[in-house]
Formats: structure tokens, C-alpha cells, sequence
């Protein structure tokens, strides 16, 4: 029997999904699309700086509904990716690794996430 | 490039049912995956109704019930039974574990037992873990040192010092944590994993081993070491409670405080 014959074991169709591994998934996903998000930042800035007619195609972009809607969901992706910054902070220093620790520092960033997001819209 | 989905001569097809006696009150189902290397089939899942009046305790029993009341060429390995030997790994109901120290009673639903995620299988439960132990062989898990050991005794160690090393040295190489990991599915081929790692750092730990600088050298590599990206899947399936994504951590705290060129 050689080796190329042989069956692969199933891996993401049977493993349950854990806190862990999500978390872990979704910080690597928000950090792509942070990095789309920058073009999106520096598009404002650009029309901030530049003014005139551009200003106002920008502008009038960012007022969409549906644009303003990703908006939310890049400030969420933002909070997220920040918070799990400092959990893995921590985590390059030591601390918190015990089971129970990894567990309660995800579900705290989630909800702190959710949280972020709010006020900063409510606020803005 | 990682492949996420199933190669074609994996795909899993819908396998047998094999009914429990009509006398059985208390039936538990199992989903156990088969594979024989003998024909060109596929892999499938077949199920048995296990009459649990008359079946042990644990998830290893069940298996053990089933090949000897249902189907004799079920293959899996196990020796312990009693959790030291890490022969019975499975991914059971979605999670890597010990079939031998896992109750049933603690299971929902019915018991769905899958070999070890992302390996080559050998037979139904048996993968092939030679890249496993190769990774293991590969840190060189033996003690190095400069000075032989004093005449008449054996190398005496503090037991402030056997304190660091206990957790580590109690890993069974059950392989359990390793294919919980990710990065371990998509880059096994380069990628250590947290069983090779932890033994690792069970060695650079060690007061008595002198070739931590060699050991720190040898693993300060993107692949070997830093494929780690702290999921800590390791950790929560690790049925020894011992902690792989910590040590792994120590590991990488260890190359960047230390100078490896002196």
C-alpha cells in the first residue's frame, strides 16, 4: 500500500468548531479585510486633503447606505482585531494559557467588540 | 497551498447499519469510520446500535463491542486502556480524545468516531503517524550534556527543577493535540506541531541538559516553530491536561531573549 493511495482522514468536515480555532480564523479574516479597509480610510483622507469635485464623489460614496453599512462592520472588524492584538499580546509575554483563561479572554473580546462598535456609533 | 477539502479517493460514502438485538432497551448509536485497504472502495461511516446494558463504560468499549459482536476486521488501536499508553486517539464526536478515558455518558446524541483529522489511514481508525514521530525524533528528545554524570550516581536534579519538567514529561504522544491544530492539517510536512514542540521544550527545561543553544537554534525557523499561531486547539484537546500551546510560547519567549550567537 503506498502512500499516495491512502485515504486522507477527514479534518474541517468532522472537527468540531472550538472558541479557539474561530476566534483564531476571524482575527486572520479582519485582518484582510482591514487591509482593503485602509484603502477606504485613505480615500477619505485624500478627499479631505483634495477638496473640490473629488471631495464630492468621495463623499457621496461614503453617504450610501450600503457603504455606511460596511462601515459598521469595518469599525467591528477594527475593535476586533485590535482587542485580539492585545489577547495575543499577552499571550507573546505568557500569560493567560491555561484552558479556562483562552476561553473567558475570546469571549470577553467578542463582547467587548460588540460593545466598541456600538458606542462608536453612537457617539459618532 | 492548504487543500481544504477532501482529495476524491477520501470522500466519505454512506456505509452499513447494523441493528442492535429487538431484547435491547438502552441503545446507543455509533458512527464509526471504515476504511479497507484491500478494495478500491472509498472510505465510508457505518452504524451500530450498541444495547449499552451490555457494553462497558467508555467510548473504547463501544469499539471493542462492535468488533467483537458486530464486525471482527474493525481495526483500531489501543493497549491501555487506562490512559497512559495514548494508543486510542480519536476524533470523537468533533473533538480529538482518548477513546479509552472518554464515558459515553458524557457524549450527546449519538457517538461519531473518526480517526485522526488530516492523517493518511491505514485501516478504518489507524493512520499512519510516521511524519508524527519523525517530528518527535527530529528535536532530539534525549539528554545532552557536556559532562558525564558523577561516578557512583546518577545525574541528581532539585525538585524546584523536576517541578519544570513534570507537565511536559508526562505526554503520552497520543497525538491527539498535533492533528487538533490547523496549521499542523496545512503544514505538517514542514510544521513540528505541539507534540514535537512540547517534547521539545521538555528538554530545553531541563537543568541538566547543556545544549539548550543548539536546541533554540535548531527550531528558530518560520516553518518549524512559528507555523504556531497561538489557535490553542492543543491545549483544549489535550487529554493528559498538559498545556503544548504554552510550552510553545516559553519556546518562542526563549528565542527572543536569548542570545543564540554567543
Amino acid at each position: 500500500m503506498t502512500k499516495e493511495t491512502r485515504p486522507l482522514s477527514p479534518h474541517l468536515s468532522v472537527y468540531r468548531w472550538q472558541v479557539t480555532n474561530t476566534l483564531s480564523i476571524i482575527h486572520r479574516m479582519s485582518g484582510v479585510i482591514l487591509y482593503f479597509g485602509g484603502l477606504f480610510l485613505s480615500l477619505w483622507i485624500a478627499a479631505i486633503a483634495f477638496g473640490g469635485s473629488f471631495s464630492q464623489v468621495i463623499f457621496s460614496i461614503l453617504d450610501h447606505n450600503l457603504i455606511r453599512l460596511m462601515l459598521v462592520g469595518l469599525t467591528f472588524v477594527f475593535f476586533y482585531h485590535s482587542l485580539n492584538g492585545i489577547r495575543h499580546l499577552a499571550w507573546d509575554i505568557g500569560k493567560g494559557f491555561e484552558p479556562n483563561q483562552v476561553m473567558n479572554s475570546g469571549i470577553l473580546i467578542v463582547c467587548l467588540t460588540f460593545i466598541l462598535t456600538a458606542l462608536f456609533w453612537w457617539f459618532i | 497551498m492548504a487543500e481544504f477539502t477532501l482529495p476524491k479517493n477520501s470522500k466519505i460514502e454512506k456505509g452499513e447499519h447494523f441493528s442492535a438485538d429487538e431484547s435491547a432497551e438502552n441503545i446507543r448509536v455509533f458512527h464509526v469510520y471504515r476504511y479497507d485497504p484491500s478494495d478500491d472502495s472509498n472510505p465510508r461511516v457505518d452504524t451500530y446500535e450498541i444495547d449499552m446494558d451490555k457494553c462497558g463504560p467508555m467510548v473504547l468499549d463501544g469499539l471493542i463491542k462492535i468488533k467483537s459482536d458486530f464486525d471482527p476486521s474493525l481495526t483500531f488501536r489501543r493497549s491501555c486502556r487506562e490512559g497512559i499508553c495514548g494508543s486510542c486517539s480519536h476524533n470523537i464526536n468533533g473533538v480529538n480524545t482518548l477513546a479509552c478515558i472518554k464515558p459515553i455518558k458524557d457524549l450527546k446524541g449519538d457517538i461519531r468516531i473518526y480517526p485522526l483529522p488530516h492523517m493518511d489511514v491505514v485501516k478504518d481508525l489507524v493512520v499512519d503517524l510516521t511524519d508524527f514521530y519523525e517530528g518527535y525524533s527530529s528535536v532530539e528528545p534525549w539528554l545532552k550534556s557536556d559532562t558525564p554524570a558523577p561516578e557512583g550516581s546518577e545525574r541528581l536534579q532539585s525538585k524546584e527543577d523536576q517541578k519544570k519538567i513534570d507537565q511536559p514529561s508526562a505526554c503520552i504522544l497520543c497525538a491527539c493535540c498535533s492533528t487538533s491544530c490547523p496549521s499542523y492539517w496545512w503544514n505538517g510536512d514542514k510544521y513540528l506541531g505541539p507534540a514535537a514542540l512540547l517534547a521539545s521544550y521538555r528538554w530545553l527545561q531541563d537543568s541538566r541538559d547543556d545544549a539548550k543553544k543548539d536546541r533554540l537554534k535548531d527550531l528558530n525557523d518560520s516553518s518549524k516553530l512559528y507555523r504556531c499561531h497561538t489557535i490553542m486547539n492543543c491545549s483544549l484537546a489535550c487529554p493528559k491536561d498538559l498545556n503544548p500551546g504554552q510550552a510553545i510560547a516559553e519556546i518562542k519567549k526563549m528565542i527572543a531573549t536569548e542570545d543564540l550567537n554567543e
